[in-house]
């Protein structure tokens, strides 16, 4: 089945057009992300797969607006990000994308609480009312008891669940995950996924997620774009009866 | 981000290494006492040389003489009013007019002749001067044996102490220490012998004549009982070197004794004998900056004056530079600790930098950064300059106890050689916060630059 059959009837949520992020390594140039042109839908649950250095994690990156391209446009929610300048991409990174990290990015120096309420402290949110936002995020994700830990006192499948707290703390339409259960045994990052998948099913939220494992991929998302030496080699659309269901149990 | 959120979060990273920040509070708040130590230093010693100088009286008075005293011919400064033939009288309506000018508060008749005093039947030479009832308040009478002059026209006389020691017949000691001349003094009467100059009409000239020039003068002896009311130990009379009067009596009782100088040329030629004359006025201003206006306006009014105004001018300009010299110094410490800052700051950067770019990929802004990084120099340099003004302040009330206990030893007055104003407390603190600010321009411009991805990916 062709991508553009799978959950057509949304807006375009992400489109790129002969996008390319090369970096130079001395004398040579080597294109992390070549040409790739795609289209993702609002609330699709896509997955970029391929191997290490395939360029997934730089076109995650260009998606999330942490990286500038070298050539070609990245547009989402109508925006394209390359013509945005640092201030306005920090804007659209804190009210259009959430992201979650395979090493979890939470920073050691503050209990859960603070890490989940940093990103309305750069929203401008009041005092009283984030209180009541992280708390309810936090227990979201099963973690409100835990709110004043550290990270270090925490799991790896809770510090994830944090990060994705924190990610979707500002309501974001875009969730951008890369290799979000890379650091997790395979039951912890069940959990993950189902969280994920929670959120693209129940928030209606558009997720792309990265990863290497074709087959957590095929369970969990509706659609696998392949990447190879930067190129978008592969774009299918995964069969719903081959797929989990939210709040799933473990796939 | 809005300011509470930026100084919270700028407290919370300050305490994670707190060992290293303090020691950089630390090293701020040297700089800053060091300076505040050099400036009150400076700005101590201004207040005690203005104070003195206040008290001195020298500053505020100018000296009035008429351009017709043989004294002043060919001097210089002739420049404002008329030639000296021409100029006025220095009497009494000239007086009057001086002392009604803006912004002077007196102008009295200088009163100062050589005479014999006896006491206990043995006779002194002295210079006699008459002091107004302000003098009260010059420093000289500040530690003053006895009391002031109970009104203007009492017989009452005070004594400079080394005349008093020699009317005892002791010898002073060095430095005046020891001797107590007014237990034997205070309270006796004291004689003083002078000529009394009378107006009278001229033999030659028909009687009952108007013309000044038919009037002539007679010289009787006369002896004035005088009680000894005060022994000062500083001499009032200090700015006239080698005539210095040693005795002082009140103004209007020497006005009162029409005494005659002999040594005073004027005198004996006066010829005006219907008003009296003076050979010099002292006017006293309201502050020394009205000195040069005072001055002009007895210019043109055709008499000469001095004053020792450039004489403050020059203190002024010298303790401005010595002022400079010393907050240049003190500064030199704050200079180190801005380093200390920028070595601090830097190594956080080094050390946040995952957390930089964790933030950045949530939604900081570079702005939001950078405040971070300057609200945490700002606070150290606010935590740092409060320490140091503290600190300097208790330096230098170290140093004034220190310096009051030596000069006690020595029999000094207490002095305030160190004095921090408050203007001090708070420019120094603002000046700590600005440096350290400035300090932070380089550390918050580099962490608000650093790219995510790459901090994202640094352990």
């Amino acid at each position: 089945m062709s991508a553009a059959q799978g959950k057509g009837n949304g807006s375009v949520a992400v489109r790129t057009a002969e996008l390319c992020r090369h970096f130079r390594m001395g004398e040579s140039l080597i294109p992390a992300v070549d040409r790739v042109s795609l289209e993702i839908r609002s609330a699709e649950f896509v997955a970029l797969l391929g191997a290490s250095g395939s360029g997934k994690s730089t076109l995650l990156n260009l998606i999330a607006g942490l990286d500038r391209p070298t050539s070609g446009s990245v547009v989402v929610q109508g925006k394209d990000l390359a013509r945005l300048d640092r201030e306005e991409l920090a804007k659209y990174r804190l009210r259009t994308v959430g992201m979650v990290f395979q090493s979890f990015q939470l920073i050691p120096s503050m209990t859960l609480v603070e890490n989940v309420e940093l990103p309305l402290r750069f929203a401008e949110v009041d005092r009283a009312r984030r209180r009541h936002l992280c708390q309810t995020a936090l227990e979201r994700v099963h973690l409100g008891a835990r709110s004043n830990h550290r990270p270090s006192e925490l799991s790896g499948g809770e510090q994830q669940r944090a990060a994705l707290a924190r990610a979707l703390i500002n309501q974001p339409q875009l969730l951008l995950a890369d290799e979000p259960t890379g650091n997790l045994d395979s039951q912890t990052g069940a959990e993950i996924m189902n969280l994920l998948l929670e959120c693209n099913q129940s928030l209606g939220m558009t997720v792309i997620m990265v990863t290497h494992e074709r087959s957590l991929a095929e369970r969990y998302t509706e659609r696998l774009m392949v990447l190879s030496d930067g190129r978008l080699v592969d774009d299918v659309t995964v069969a719903s009866s081959t797929r989990s269901s939210a709040p799933g149990g473990t796939p | 981000m809005k300011a509470y959120d930026v100084g919270e979060l700028a407290v919370r990273n300050l305490r994670e290494s707190v060992l290293r920040n303090s020691l950089t509070t630390v090293g701020i708040s040297v700089g800053v006492a060091s300076l505040v130590a050099m400036l009150s230093l400076g700005i101590g010693l201004q207040h005690l040389a203005n104070r003195r100088l206040a008290k001195s009286g020298l500053f505020d008075t100018i000296r009035v003489s008429s351009r017709r005293d043989p004294r002043n011919f060919g001097r210089e400064g002739g420049e404002n009013g008329p030639e000296a033939a021409e100029s006025p009288p220095l009497d009494e309506s000239a007086r009057q007019r001086i002392a009604e000018l803006a912004n002077v508060s007196e102008a009295y008749p200088e009163i100062r002749f050589a005479t014999e005093l006896r006491f206990e039947d043995k006779p002194h030479l002295s210079v006699v001067s008459a002091l107004p009832s302000s003098a009260r308040t010059t420093d000289a009478f500040e530690g003053i044996e006895g009391r002031f002059f109970s009104s203007d026209t009492a017989p009452e006389a005070i004594l400079e102490k080394s005349f008093a020691e020699r009317l005892l017949g002791t010898s002073p000691q060095p430095g005046g220490k020891d001797s107590n001349p007014a237990q034997g003094l205070l309270g006796k009467q004291l004689t003083m012998r002078y000529a009394e100059r009378t107006a009278i009409p001229s033999p030659a000239s028909p009687a009952r004549s108007s013309n000044p020039a038919d009037m002539g003068y007679s010289v009787s002896s006369r002896e004035e009982n005088l009680t000894i009311v005060g022994i000062c130990d500083l001499d009032p009379d200090s700015m006239r070197g080698q005539a210095r009067a040693r005795v002082f009596l009140p103004l209007k009782l020497a006005e009162g004794l029409h005494v005659m100088d002999p040594s005073n040329l004027r005198d004996t030629t006066n010829v005006l004998g219907g008003s009296p004359t003076y050979a010099a006025l002292d006017v006293r201003v309201g502050s020394p900056k009205h000195i040069p206006e005072v001055e002009s306006a007895i210019k043109q009014m055709g008499f000469d004056t001095f004053s020792l105004i450039d004489a403050t001018k020059n203190l002024r300009q010298f303790f401005a530079v010595l002022d400079l010299f010393l907050g240049i110094f003190g500064s030199l410490a704050l200079t180190v600790a801005s380093i200390g800052i920028i070595n601090t700051l830097v190594m956080a950067i080094l050390e946040r930098r995952r957390e930089i770019g964790i933030m950045k990929a949530i939604g900081a802004t570079d702005g939001d950064v950078k405040g971070l990084f300057f609200a945490e120099a700002g606070a150290m340099g606010g935590f740092g300059g409060a320490l140091g003004v503290a600190l300097g302040w208790a330096l230098g009330h170290a140093i004034n106890a220190g310096t009051n206990l030596y000069l006690k030893r020595q029999h000094f007055p207490p002095a305030e050689i160190w004095f921090v104003p408050w203007w001090l407390v708070g420019g120094a603190i603002v000046f700590a916060i600005l440096v350290s600010l400035v300090s932070g321009l380089y550390p918050a411009r580099r962490a608000a630059r650093l790219d995510p991805v790459e901090a994202l990916r640094y352990e």
